[in-house]
């Protein structure tokens, strides 16, 4: 028989036992608040827009920590559940290392990079369109998203690549840039039908090491940094940062560059010019095992 | 009166003298240099290094086809010698000797789908260069840290691609990677001041090294480091000789 004490210090003792979790969670949470407190003297310049991180804390904590985590660190509760290749792992903005820029590989993309980014979503990814937002709130989350990395601090973002008007889109384009498809040998990763089947694409990984995808042009997908004709451009001239995809800046020139937009065209599904074009030229799929023309550029 | 006048000039003069010959210490140092020369080994049999698949690409079986390549993470020469050891002074190095960037530009050739070397030392801020020899296609990969403030980058080198020129502003032992290639691994070993790579008998030399007594660290990618204290007199050569056993 317990007295009345031996029992109240028997529910002290688990009270306390209970307690002493959930006062390291709640110091934790408290320093996790400083971070978010002291950090948002961020801004972001888009267009005539300016972005204050500290208007944009509530919509990250509604709308993105669950992927990308209180610290931006791309570990949100969320993250776990993502396996990549299907389902590419959230970013860490903490590295400040993006994929769609239009600045040059190993370089801070523009704000307006991040504002587009934020907007198109990432296709094949469980990052959607946040067109939701207005573009005030998009801007404020773009100063958000740069206060996480020490980066901003320390450099200025690429000068973005000029990109050329486009021309017209002729058959002459279009085999021409089968031949740079051929000399710079993007069938390595995207096969010879860009159906990502080349002999190197079992083997990609990230930087973080974790498998990913090479682009699939053949089955309907938008590229994850944009489908126009000036998204394709910029893809291949900057790379996509922190994966396989290099850039090519150094050894397409801009016209040529032209050329291969119009060929990779011929490739998706979507209905389009190139397409019929290739269709009435009877183009083949490059030769894997011709020997590289060298020294072209 | 005139005594304060004197010893004003003789004021000034020391302190002009005195910052000239701080402005010139680099050069001055350089005139006494000496080195440090020594051997790394491995004690112990060498690992197993695989045999690599390149079925992948039939370029780079074709390049390779009179002696298969193999992997190079521990690379032993004759009598026992480690190569592709990095040796740097972790320890001693004050004023020019420790901020002096070599102006000679190291190279990095993809040759064979392999790199060449497998190992390249460099100091912060020293330009190098990677080339191509191969008429296949490569992307140099290197994926450093970005919070040590190398900021990773991925330029693709088709036949006949110019150099890319670049340069690291912190120390870092930097993985660099070929994703087309994916066997094709090697090392950007950023230090600060004066370096060497062993060579293939595990012999080194780190030139440029002004008298005093220092710490050198050896780099091994798979064996870790080493250290060991070196005095280096003026003009002569100091002496340290790693041992790293094998795991």
């Amino acid at each position: 028989m317990r007295t009345g004490l031996q029992k109240w210090s028997l529910w002290l003792g688990a009270a306390a036992l209970l307690a002493l979790p959930l006062a390291s969670w709640a110091q934790l949470s408290t320093d996790q608040l400083k971070t978010w407190e002291s950090a948002p003297t961020a801004v972001s310049h888009v267009g005539n827009l300016t972005g204050h991180a500290k208007d944009a804390a509530a919509d990250y904590r509604r709308y993105c920590v669950g992927c990308h985590g209180e610290l931006g660190d791309g570990n949100g509760e969320v993250a776990q559940w993502l396996a990549p290749p299907m389902w590419p792992k959230p970013r860490n903005f903490q590295l400040g290392i993006f994929k769609c820029r239009s600045t040059p590989s190993g370089t801070l993309p523009t704000d307006e990079d991040l504002f587009d980014t934020i907007a198109r979503g990432m296709d094949r990814s469980a990052m959607p369109q946040w067109s939701t937002f207005t573009k005030q709130e998009r801007a404020d989350l773009v100063a958000w998203v740069k206060h996480f990395s020490p980066r901003w601090a320390n450099e200025k973002p690429g000068d973005a690549i000029k990109i050329p008007p486009e021309p017209e889109v002729t058959p002459e384009r279009i085999k021409a840039g089968r031949d740079v498809f051929a000399r710079v040998q993007c069938w390595k990763c995207h096969g010879v039908q860009g159906m990502a089947n080349g002999p190197s694409a079992a083997t990609l990984t990230d930087d973080l090491g974790a498998p990913i995808a090479a682009f699939n042009f053949t089955e309907g997908a938008r590229p994850k940094c944009g489908d126009t004709d000036q998204d394709i451009y910029r893809i291949f001239m900057t790379g996509l940062d922190g994966t396989p995809m290099p850039s090519f800046a150094d050894n397409i020139k801009p016209d040529e560059a032209w050329d291969l937009v119009f060929y990779l065209r011929t490739f998706m599904q979507q209905h389009s010019k190139e397409r019929e074009m290739a269709k009435q030229l009877n183009l083949k799929p490059v030769d894997p095992n011709a020997p590289a023309p060298s020294g072209q550029q | 009166m005139r005594s304060r006048y004197k010893f004003a000039a003789v004021l000034s003069a020391v302190v002009l003298l005195c910052s000239g010959a701080l402005l010139l210490n680099p050069k001055v140092s350089a005139a006494g240099e000496g080195k440090i020369t020594g051997t790394v080994k491995l004690d112990g049999t060498a690992p197993h290094m695989r045999g690599i698949d390149m079925s992948k690409d039939p370029y780079c079986v074709k390049a390779n086809a009179s002696s298969p390549q193999h992997l190079e993470n521990v690379v032993v020469g004759t009598g026992g010698g480690l190569e592709h050891v990095v040796l740097y002074i972790s320890d001693g190095l004050s004023g020019g000797a420790l901020t002096a960037v070599p102006s000679d530009e190291p190279v990095f050739d993809q040759k064979n789908c392999m790199y060449t070397p497998h190992v390249l030392a460099m100091d912060v801020n020293q330009k190098f260069k990677v080339t191509t020899s191969d008429q296949t296609t490569h992307n140099i990969h290197p994926n450093p840290n970005p919070m040590t403030g190398n900021i990773p980058w991925n330029q693709s080198q088709p036949p006949g691609a110019a150099p890319v020129e670049k340069s690291w502003k912190a120390t870092e032992w930097i993985p660099v990677q070929c994703n087309i290639h994916p066997w094709m691994h090697g090392w950007f070993a950023v230090v600060k001041g004066p370096y060497a790579t062993s060579d293939s008998s595990g012999n080194y030399t780190i030139n440029n090294v002004p008298p005093g007594s220092y710490t050198v660290t050896a780099w091994q990618e798979d064996l870790g480091t080493q250290t060991a204290k070196v005095t280096v007199a003026a003009g002569a050569a100091g002496s340290a000789n790693f041992t790293f056993k094998g795991k």
